[in-house]
């Protein structure tokens, strides 16, 4: 065959390619705008469910969703930062710095199902928290330090070196380095990181089925200690569940969580751009 | 100067960091020790080979065997992986290598999005649109089967395939693709024979990573993977994963009775499988890094 013709069918076949991917983006935007939108209004994530869930809105799984994410990112973020500081501040080449990298890719890759198991067996039953708010925002805490870490470690390393040597000159201590030189300049890919970290968060539905997520709940939780709804559970129960659960409250809780999730992921990049094009250095 | 409560305060923080460091580490250590401690107690009620061997999964009657869940999951994911990875290789190259600027600008964010959806969501989707269509298309009497997981899971592992991948082939020097075109090569020539070949590893670390995303997934193949604990023959039958099986059983168990512990040796087996397989794609990356 002409190797002309050969690189065109080649490059056909990888455009085509490309193409299978970004097509069910598209499609499942298309679907849940024009199956969902209609059923969001003021009222609907406003209200609380009624009448077997059937009817009202979605307030208390938003409500437990917005709880949940909040704890979870006051868990995870100190802890996380910390864990960057150590890698990109203090850890020297060797097999310790090798053995916590490969950690975090372990981390990163566990099954969110066995998050959950972890989470159940030690935080429910072995500390005695009960399925609550705190048992599930430690489990999805443990879930996104990956993320947080990662983010937060290439925002560390981009500060440049010089700015280390020059405060280390006037005095500072190591740590006083870190704390005036480097994490402040550091800040913007650090929330970053911090807002994926709430992304992920909010749509897992694993981690959080044996740990907090309540099936329905009359009232709002009142304390950490108390169950929650949840967005991604609630889209469970709704679809699988609950039998002839109204479609536009299935269409609209599935939107009502893609606009939150792929929300904090547009936040994110806006950031991340914003902060590239404003670099000091 | 620094003081002596400065020199207190540095000392703990310094502390407190180098602990933070090795906290990934901890954790990994303990979620395994975890699944170990609550999963082995299992073998009180079943051995080795009968959990790892039966065939049949009746937790209600006290029989343990999990190889329909565990060829389950393979089946799924051997379908998602015939679909994912030639898919999502060849679209790593067309952004990678051929894609101009502008086509990248919109490739690029297309696929983070993919990767953002949540898998509730894809599971939904799945539930209401590929489902009925997989039943119409094979007249079959329900259209929860192993290939609507397949398809499903597919498209939630290719994102890190792709992106991955990508990383590969920008890693393969310049000098590579110049010199085959300087020797009269077209493109795809140079592309197929040089920069592919070069990439393998990191290729080879893409495919790893995306197996690993479709054996964890959970929510997704829950909801349209059809839910039968039998041992699958063909792509158009319901399965159960070793995952769903852990979702859809654990909230039902009396703690710690054998089908609490045996939901947890599932758990450990699906740690072993992520961490062996995660651990392979970490050394193929080490190895395309050098």
């Amino acid at each position: 065959m002409d190797r002309r013709v050969a690189q065109g069918i080649a490059f056909a076949l990888l455009r085509a390619s490309a193409f299978v991917v970004v097509m069910p983006v598209l499609l499942v935007l298309y679907f849940l705008i024009s199956r969902g939108w209609s059923a969001i209004s003021w009222g609907f994530v406003t209200q609380m469910p009624s009448g077997g869930m059937t009817q009202g809105g979605i307030l208390s799984p938003i409500v437990g969703t917005l709880y949940l994410v909040t704890c979870t990112v006051i868990i995870a973020l100190p802890l996380g930062v910390m864990s960057a500081i150590y890698l990109s501040e203090y850890a020297r080449p060797g097999w310790l710095t090798r053995l916590i990298r490969l950690a975090i890719v372990n981390l990163a890759g566990v099954p969110s199902i066995v998050y959950g198991l972890f989470g159940y067996a030690v935080f429910v039953l072995l500390l005695s928290l009960g399925a609550s708010i705190l048992a599930g925002s430690l489990t999805l805490a443990l879930l996104i330090l990956p993320v947080i870490i990662v983010t937060a470690e290439e925002a560390l390393v981009t500060v440049p070196q010089s700015f280390r040597e020059a405060s280390l000159a006037l005095g500072a201590t190591k740590w006083q380095t870190v704390r005036r030189a480097v994490l402040p300049n550091a800040l913007p890919g650090i929330i970053t990181g911090a807002v994926l970290g709430i992304g992920r968060a909010a749509g897992e539905t694993a981690p959080i089925l044996f740990t907090v997520a309540a099936f329905y709940m009359p009232n709002l939780p009142r304390s950490i200690f108390d169950q929650a709804m949840a967005l991604p559970y609630h889209l469970y129960v709704m679809s699988t569940q609950v039998p002839n659960a109204p479609l536009r409250v299935q269409w609209g809780t599935a939107l009502t969580l893609l606009m939150i999730v792929l929300g904090m992921n547009l936040t994110a990049a806006v950031i991340r751009a914003r902060f590239r094009r404003r670099k000091p250095w | 100067m620094a003081g002596s409560r400065e020199k207190t305060t540095e000392a703990v923080i310094t502390g407190a960091i180098r602990l933070s460091g090795v906290a990934t580490i901890i954790f990994v250590v303990l979620i395994f020790a975890l699944l170990l401690r609550d999963g082995l107690p299992v073998f009180r009620y079943t051995s080795l080979s009968k959990f790892l061997l039966g065939r049949d999964w009746q937790p209600l009657s006290g029989v343990f065997g999990a190889l329909p869940l565990i060829l389950g999951s393979l089946l799924v994911t051997v379908g998602a992986v015939a679909i994912s990875v030639p898919i999502g290789i060849a679209a790593a190259v067309y952004i990678g290598e051929i894609a101009g600027p502008r086509v990248r600008e919109v490739l690029k964010p297309a696929v983070e999005t993919l990767a953002a959806i949540p898998s509730i969501v894809i599971g939904f989707i799945g539930l209401m649109l590929l489902a009925p269509w997989i039943k119409q298309v094979f007249n079959l009497p329900t259209g929860l089967t192993a290939l609507a997981g397949s398809i499903m899971l597919a498209f939630m592992a290719m994102p890190t395939i792709i992106s991955i991948s990508e990383d590969a082939l920008n890693a393969v020097p310049k000098e590579y693709r110049a010199g085959s075109l300087a020797l009269g090569a077209t493109q795809w020539q140079t592309i197929s024979r040089v920069v592919v070949p070069a990439a393998r590893s990191g290729i080879l670390a893409a495919v790893m990573l995306g197996v690993g995303r479709a054996i964890g997934e959970t929510m997704a193949v829950l909801m349209i993977t059809g839910n039968a604990a039998v041992i699958p023959h063909t792509f158009l039958e319901p399965v159960r994963t070793m995952t769903a099986t852990i979702a859809a059983e654990m909230g039902e168990t009396v703690q710690y009775s054998a089908h609490y512990h045996a939901l947890f040796a599932i758990g450990a087996v699906l740690f072993l499988l992520t961490f062996t397989i995660n651990l392979i794609a970490d050394l193929a990356l080490q190895r395309s890094r050098r």
